[in-house]
């Protein structure tokens, strides 16, 4: 043997799947919902998905290259920003303002807190909040050809019954990526079929809601179910809340994270001011992710009971 | 009822197509024997032979230097060359008898004859067994007879086989149990006989039908001994695993096995304690499957313990490609090899030849925080937390965390998909903390 052997600790094997393929995963499951929504609002929605993208993998590029650092863009945790951000954008915004919130999302929340993994808010919902405090009007102008741009929930809200069916397909009024629920489910049972996410965050998330719009709101089927189907509900549980930087790793904490987003969504809407919640249940569920973990630390294996 | 099983667990490529269907071929050794003193957990044993001193086969030349010790045996018959330092598997350099084999394998005095186990009290079982060397193959080595000595014996309730056998690529106690089975029953029987009150149970994973089939059909009229089916899953296999699949009992790192009355042995163990007790001959071999994609035809052996492993590789017709990576045992806690100047040691399962090292062409990248650590580590412990804690050299950290039940497994760094190495930081970390709990105490 001419060559040197490799040596190394066990194991000596690892698995095919990477955080690139994780990251590309997430981006095929929100092909559906992006097809969707360029197909219903037109080739300016396609524009604001490139230019979101672009300047999400742009800032990256140039921050990294900047400070130095290694360069992770291959990583496609960029692409998944710039696509979740842009779906959280009506189809007629000035493509200006997508593309200061990506770099906001990739600058301010991802790369000054030490860049993939150690964000503790979602970029791409931390970027959305950002652009709806700066740009009220222009983002909740959903007014399209045909449309009078208020959203079921708002309609809902203002106390009109809604069309259910129209809402589930995605016929409404809304951000690019939000209205087909369909679409949604069959991007989320993709990612739950490759196991990429599991189902605790999105189940817990929408049954409490469910169940706080049947409490607190109306006992009308009509209404949990526009509840459940508006305001990117499904949009946030299968695709925001399940980021993983930003959730619970511990599985009682993914049920807890859960509950917790379904009743600050609930809250939000019924008792709030807004229509809508889901952006920011998130966010700040974020936040409490921490001390979530720390609660819900599963007991090892053969010490249920005892006193170590 | 679904297949036993555990919570957490991987399935890793397994590879054992390439030797299951091989069927052992014994293997005769033609270079010098090593007889490391030290092919088990506890005290090295004593060298009970010096510089030209004559052996034979079945003659003990390292006898126990304390409780948790194993005499070693020779298995070849020549002259003794030298008792020096010599390399081990895990790279150490151990205290060795060095015999020059003279082909001619005399055996020592009555070896070989057939005995009646029913004939014998519980303790001379015990003390047969530990005569004959016997510690566990499987890998850790830990020495049977002290597991056959638990306190009170009237505790254990379980007896169990472990033909879970895992670990990726590895056939050899497959082949033992299509191949040798009556020897396997044969040896449990004798176990059973040591605790009166237990059950027998063999458990075997579900990508080995034809064992299952086999052994089923050979217990069928044993009322004290049952075959159980595991679901494929790595580490089914690991003790506490088997014993929580089994049994539904649970042991933590603070217990031995004995604690959830249970006492666990794998397929080779049992066999070499069946081969000590009825057929008088000590431990002298063990099968070792020679594998992977380096190899050019995959095989399973009956080695002599001692054999030079640059012999095994000859005998698999050398390497087709040029390996990059060689581990001594499986690809999940196997140990990789600088070299292949180093003896077949008592729990040495497998020799596998690699052509691709998947750790050298995985870069680590950041944690995702994923969490699919977390979900595959069978101690239910949360890797990525005792991960940031051993970066940090924060031993109380890590001890909160449970880090002292985790079993290095390797789940953990095989799922990550960051290739983060989890495991290594793990074992050092470990070793640290038992470090300090010895000097406190």
């Amino acid at each position: 043997m001419s060559k040197l052997l490799n040596v190394s600790a066990s194991p000596h094997v690892r698995s095919k799947e990477t955080t690139q393929s994780i990251m590309a995963d997430v981006c095929i499951a929100m092909l559906p919902a992006t097809a969707f929504g360029v197909f219903q609002f037109g080739f300016h929605a396609l524009l604001v998905l490139i230019v979101t993208v672009a300047a999400c993998v742009l800032s990256e590029y140039v921050f990294q290259k900047m400070m130095k650092l290694p360069l992770t863009v291959s990583d496609m945790s960029a692409v998944v920003t710039g696509m979740i951000l842009a779906l959280n954008m009506p189809a007629n915004i000035p493509l200006w303002i997508p593309a200061l919130g990506g770099i906001f999302a990739i600058i301010v929340v991802k790369q000054l807190y030490g860049g993939i993994g150690q964000n503790f808010m979602n970029p791409a919902l931390a970027g959305r909040c950002f652009l709806l405090i700066s740009f009220a009007g222009k983002m909740s102008d959903f007014a399209m050809d045909g449309w009078s741009g208020a959203t079921p929930l708002a309609q809902l809200k203002a106390g009109a019954s809604v069309d259910v069916a129209a809402m589930f397909i995605g016929k409404i009024p809304g951000t690019i990526g939000e209205v087909s629920v369909i679409a949604l489910l069959v991007g989320g049972i993709y990612l739950a079929v490759k196991k990429v996410i599991s189902l605790r965050i999105p189940v817990t998330y929408i049954l409490t809601v469910a169940v706080f719009a049947f409490i607190f709101g109306k006992q009308d089927m009509n209404y949990v179910l526009a509840h459940i189907c508006g305001g990117g509900l499904v949009f946030g549980a299968f695709f925001m809340a399940t980021d993983y930087v930003t959730s619970p790793i511990t599985p009682k904490g993914q049920i807890v994270f859960g509950v917790l987003l379904g009743v600050l969504t609930g809250l939000f809407r019924i008792f709030g001011g807004s229509a809508e919640g889901v952006s920011y249940a998130i966010i700040i569920s974020n936040l409490l992710v921490p001390l979530i973990e720390r609660f819900t630390l599963p007991t090892a294996f053969g010490k249920e009971g005892k006193k170590s | 009822m679904g297949l036993a099983t555990f919570k957490g667990g991987v399935h890793p490529y397994e590879g054992k197509e390439l030797s299951e269907n091989k069927p052992t071929q014994i293997l005769m050794p033609k270079g010098d024997m090593v007889y490391p003193m030290s092919q088990h957990i506890g005290a090295p044993a004593t060298p009970l032979v010096k510089k030209g001193d004559k052996v034979l086969a079945g003659q003990k030349i390292g006898e126990a230097s304390g409780f948790i010790s194993a005499n070693v045996i020779c298995s070849v018959s020549g002259t003794v060359k030298a008792v020096e330092p010599r390399r081990v598997a895990s790279g150490a350099m151990v205290n060795s008898v060095v015999v020059e084999n003279d082909g001619e394998y005399q055996r020592v005095d009555g070896m070989g004859t057939d005995r009646d186990p029913l004939k014998l009290s519980k303790q001379e079982i015990r003390d047969i067994v530990k005569e004959a060397g016997i510690v566990g193959l499987g890998g850790a080595g830990f020495p049977t007879h002290v597991k056959l000595t638990p306190k009170d014996e009237n505790a254990i309730e379980y007896v169990l086989v472990n033909a879970a056998e895992c670990e990726p690529y590895l056939t050899s106690d497959y082949r033992m149990m299509l191949e040798e089975p009556e020897k396997l029953i044969g040896g449990l029987k004798v176990m059973l006989q040591l605790f009166e009150k237990a059950k027998g149970v063999i458990g075997i994973e579900n990508n080995k039908p034809e064992a299952i089939k086999k052994i089923q059909e050979m217990v069928k009229d044993e009322p004290r001994i049952e075959v159980c089916e595991l679901q494929t899953k790595y580490p089914q296999g690991g003790e506490r695993s088997l014993i929580n699949a089994i049994t539904g009992r649970k042991v933590n790192s603070s217990m031995l096995p004995a604690d959830a009355g249970c006492i666990v042995d794998n397929v080779d163990t049992v066999i070499a304690i069946y081969m000590a007790v009825c057929k008088t001959t000590p431990l002298m071999r063990r099968i070792v499957t020679v594998t992977g994609d380096a190899i050019a035809n995959p095989q399973n052996y009956n080695v002599k313990i001692g054999t030079n492993f640059q012999e095994l590789i000859e005998a698999a017709g050398g390497f087709k490609s040029e390996p990059e990576k060689l581990i001594a045992g499986g690809p999940m806690m196997g140990m990789a090899l600088f070299g292949l100047d180093i003896p077949v040691t008592k729990t040495n399962s497998a020799l596998l030849c690699m052509t691709k090292d998947e750790v050298a062409a995985n870069e680590p990248t950041p944690c995702i925080r994923c969490g699919k650590c977390v979900s595959v580590c069978p101690s239910h412990i949360v890797p990525v937390m005792m991960m940031k804690a051993a970066l940090k050299g924060d031993c109380e950290k890590f001890e909160k965390l449970n880090g002292m039940e985790c079993v290095e497994c390797g789940s953990c760094a095989f799922i990550c998909p960051a290739k983060r190495p989890l495991t290594q930081a793990f074992k050092e970390m470990r070793k640290t903390v038992a470090a300090n709990r010895r000097k406190k105490a």
